[in-house]
């Protein structure tokens, strides 16, 4: 069923899909790779409003890098990346160490946001500033190119996106097999507990930030080398952050798909009340968004699908004791 | 002036309290004593409506508490010295009795009630610009009377004065409760120091297990078998 | 022989006089975080809708200024205690995060009004205050007034705190709530008119900033990062820390943007606020 389902979805674009709704799917797997990554440590209780640094500098540094120095997106990937860990570690480590836990760790990662927002706007002369950025074309005379990963074709990025949501959801898979319980309850909670039976939480917290950091750099890169433009605004600072987090909140932040329902739900949301409303009504679709996290945090904070899952859960049991009764 | 009829209370789905009768007439004090865990606590509490009481009634000079709002309480003439004291650690002492005569009808007489317990505890007019974290474990408990008498109670209830102190400053803590006995105050006390307790009480309940096990003249009950063996390790 | 820079002075007072406003920006946030235990996310969001109400008195409804700034203070004031009420009510009980992030709900939710209500043009009510020139340097006197405002709100917010039975009662309850009732006071009611003092404190600081700044549905991610990095650095909830910390963080800003630009003024100070989180995370004046 799942493997159908996969099918479905990877043979979806070859049956004449327009696009539009292609780019609407690219999307939605897109961010739902973002949140996926930002979920990977927020389920774990560490709530991240600074994955808009890890966002902007994948997308910057790949584009920054081929646009001044020449380089290909083949070797700034892994630049960008290695900036990621630094970032994340000379945050992540100090904050795990000593405690820096709850409202003081989002608020200094919301710091960290803005540090790479601003720095973008304050290198303008390099970054463009305010206004954004453009690759340097290398399709002028193809329909790709893949020394500057640069790809006309929606197709080929739908697949490079798919392949890339995958990944993410296996890492997800992975990250959740190699923790014991023990260890997931002591990154959550119980701290003193874990750290007396002689578990090193920090190193634990750590990693997981790691991964995620990169993870999010990672989608920061595709971003960028799909849309062939990048905005401080978009890719960096306390916007972005935020509707990272609540995306993976709406979509349901603890199990696997949440973050990815949720990337859906939004982009959907926002086309529906665009197709309802028209263009000329600025700002509603955010505003009934607005309305709806509220809503959410307040009355279904496990998110849509986290609610689903445990109404059909509930149900099974009821049945289950019914019929052993 | 208080009656308890049938109170059964507890805390989500675990009941700690079964069916409590009790009353206290003007002038009395009266001891609750039991071990730990019997529901004394609980049993301020339902008073105080900290927690409602699933079942049965309370009055308070015939009129019922039932359903009175917690913080509306104190207007019926009860204030309740809770278990641990739980001064604001970080307000003066004097900003801690401030607190005690929050409620307008106090706040006129703030300044000759501050006298009164001034009187009453010496100690607390020495420290009282100083923070009631600060103070040692008797001199909060004291504030911690002082900060309920403040509202000019016609009803105490006190929850363990007692408990994690010396013994010299418990024999303190007990004078003042017969001080204020005689002064006149109405005092319902919950307290595991039974051979203290009932040699200021008029009247005592044994509370075990979330039930009334027995009742009497606090003088009658020293001399019970049952509670000498337990509770006065005779 | 040229000892000091006229202009590094002129960079330092303004800084000082800067450190005004984010210091008044950052005291109705310490007063709910402080009494409540919840932040604000949405904090700059509120000031931006008494930007607009200021505006709307003003310009739209023709009404004197004096009248347009009441109006804001009074609406953002309502504003907080609806807040309180509708959002933060219902989540006191569940995970602090989670009522961080409902506030962060209502950030884009104000966010996206705004822009509904008012569009996207910046808006500006058209008073613009002269330069002073105090020798040779030129200082803003709409800062000045900043400053002197963030003082005596300061002051009035000390003596309201330290002499007055709910003043008394606002700083009890952080201390313990649950046996508030005891004391007769119903907690909610300290939370609402609490969470309207600190919107009222909001909407003054959109008084002033409404005489330096355009208005526009967005400006509040402007302002809003740094009010909170000012407030965790003084210690959440401790106003005299906030206080400081506003100031220093404004002498980054100021002297930090006379080198070099302004956004890196922005930048030293946020680096700044990590590197303390780490040496101090329990704030400049914090103790343990
Ligand atoms: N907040 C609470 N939640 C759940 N159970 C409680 C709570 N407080 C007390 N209890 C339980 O209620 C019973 C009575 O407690 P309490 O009234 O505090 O006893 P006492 O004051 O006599 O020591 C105990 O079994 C205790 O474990
Ligand atoms: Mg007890």
């Amino acid at each position: 069923m799942k493997w159908a389902a996969l099918v479905v979805l990877a043979l979806a674009p070859l049956a004449g899909m327009g696009n539009y709704p292609l780019h609407l799917l690219i999307m939605c797997l897109l961010w739902g790779f973002v949140y996926t990554s930002w979920a990977i440590m927020g389920r774990l209780g560490m709530v991240s409003l600074g994955h808009g640094a890890f966002l902007g500098i994948g997308a910057y540094v790949v584009v920054l890098l081929w646009n001044h120095a020449g380089i290909s997106p083949w070797l700034g990937t892994p630049i960008a990346l290695v900036l990621t860990a630094v970032v994340a570690f000379v945050i992540g480590y100090p904050c795990f160490r000593f405690k820096i836990v709850g409202h003081y760790f989002a608020l200094v990662t919301l710091a960290l946001t803005e540090v790479a927002r601003l720095v973008i706007v304050a290198l303008r002369d390099q970054t463009g500033g305010s206004l954004g950025a453009t690759p340097n074309t290398a399709l002028a005379d193809s329909a790709w190119s893949l020394g500057a990963l640069q790809f006309s074709s929606k197709l080929i990025w739908f697949y490079i996106i798919l392949v890339a949501w995958l990944a993410g959801l296996w890492i997800w898979g992975r990250v959740d097999r190699s923790m014991t319980r023990l260890a997931l309850e002591a990154i959550s909670q119980e701290e003193d507990a874990a750290a007396s039976v002689g578990m090193n939480v920090t190193r634990l917290k750590l990693g997981v930030t790691l991964l995620s950091a990169l993870m999010t750099c990672f989608g920061g890169v595709l971003y960028a080398q799909y849309q062939l433009y990048v905005n401080p605004e978009t890719v960096s600072g306390i916007g972005i952050s935020l509707q990272i987090v609540f995306g993976a909140i709406v979509g349901g932040m603890f199990v696997r798909l949440g973050p990815t329902v949720g990337a859906a739900i939004t982009l959907l949301l926002a086309e529906v009340l665009r197709l309802a409303i028209g263009h000329d009504v600025h700002g509603l679709d955010t505003t009934i968004y607005g309305l709806m996290l509220v809503l959410f945090i307040i009355f279904m904070p496990k998110g849509i699908l986290g609610a689903i899952l445990e109404a059909l859960e509930k149900r099974r049991a009821a049945k289950t004791a019914a019929a052993t009764a | 002036m208080l009656k308890l009829s049938n109170v059964s209370a507890g805390y989500g789905s675990f009941q700690a309290l079964f069916d409590t009768s009790l009353e206290v007439n003007a002038g009395e004090t009266v001891a609750v004593i039991g071990p730990n865990g019997a529901g004394k606590t609980t049993l301020l509490r339902v008073i105080s409506r900290l927690i409602d009481a699933s079942a049965g009634e309370m009055t308070m000079e015939a009129r019922s508490l039932n359903t009175v709002p917690s913080h509306e309480v104190i207007a019926y003439g009860i204030a309740h010295v809770p278990e641990n004291r739980r001064l604001f650690p970080r307000l003066s002492v004097e900003d801690n009795l401030r607190m005690g005569a929050y409620v307008p009808s106090a706040r006129a007489n703030f300044a000759e009630r501050l006298e009164r317990v001034y009187a009453l505890f010496p100690r607390m007019k020495e420290r009282r610009k100083q923070l009631a974290g600060t103070l040692s474990g008797g001199e909060q408990q004291m504030c911690a009377i002082g900060r309920a008498l403040m509202s000019g109670p016609k009803l105490l209830l006190l929850d363990e004065p007692s408990a994690g102190l010396a013994p010299v400053v418990v024999q303190a803590i007990f004078e003042v409760v017969r001080k204020m006995s005689a002064e006149g105050y109405t005092v319902l006390i919950v307290e595991q120091n039974v051979q203290q307790v009932l040699k200021v009480a008029d009247r005592a309940y044994l509370l075990e297990t979330g039930r009334i096990k027995l009742s009497g003249r606090a003088d009658e009950l020293r001399e019970n078998d049952a509670i000498k063996k337990s509770y006065l390790g005779l | 022989m040229q000892v000091f820079d006229i202009f590094l002075l002129e960079a330092v007072v303004n800084g000082i006089l800067l450190g005004g406003i984010l210091a008044l920006l950052a005291l109705g946030l310490n007063l709910v975080f402080g009494v409540i235990d919840v932040v604000w996310i949405c904090y700059a969001e509120l000031i931006m809708l008494g930007m607009y109400a200021v505006y709307y008195g003003h310009n739209v409804f023709g009404w004197p200024l004096w009248l347009a700034l009441v109006f804001g203070v009074a609406v953002v004031a309502v504003l907080g205690a609806l807040l309180h009420q509708f959002v933060i009510r219902p989540v006191l009980a569940a995970e602090p995060i989670n009522q961080l992030l409902v506030t962060g709900g209502v950030l884009f939710f104000l966010q996206a009004v705004a822009t509904l209500a008012f569009g996207i043009e910046f808006k500006n009510i058209g008073i613009r205050l002269p330069q002073l020139s105090v020798g040779e340097m030129y200082l803003s006197v709409a800062r000045l007034i900043a400053f002197l405002v963030a003082l005596a709100g300061m002051i009035g917010m000390y003596l309201f705190l330290t002499r007055s039975y709910l003043g008394t009662a606002i700083r009890a309850i952080s201390q313990d709530r649950a046996i508030m009732p005891l004391m007769g006071v119903n907690p909610n009611r300290i939370f609402l008119i609490t969470s309207a003092l600190g919107g009222g404190l909001a909407g003054l600081a959109a008084c002033l900033l409404v005489l330096q700044y355009d208005i526009h549905p967005a400006i509040g991610l402007t302002f809003g990062p740094i009010t909170f990095m000012v407030c965790v650095m003084g210690g959440l909830g401790n106003m005299i820390g906030g206080f400081i910390a506003a100031f220093i963080f404004a002498q980054f800003i100021s002297v930090g943007g006379f080198f070099l630009h302004i956004e890196w003024g922005y930048v030293i100070a946020f680096v700044f606020f990590i590197g303390m989180m780490f040496w101090r995370p329990q704030g400049i004046l914090g103790s343990k």
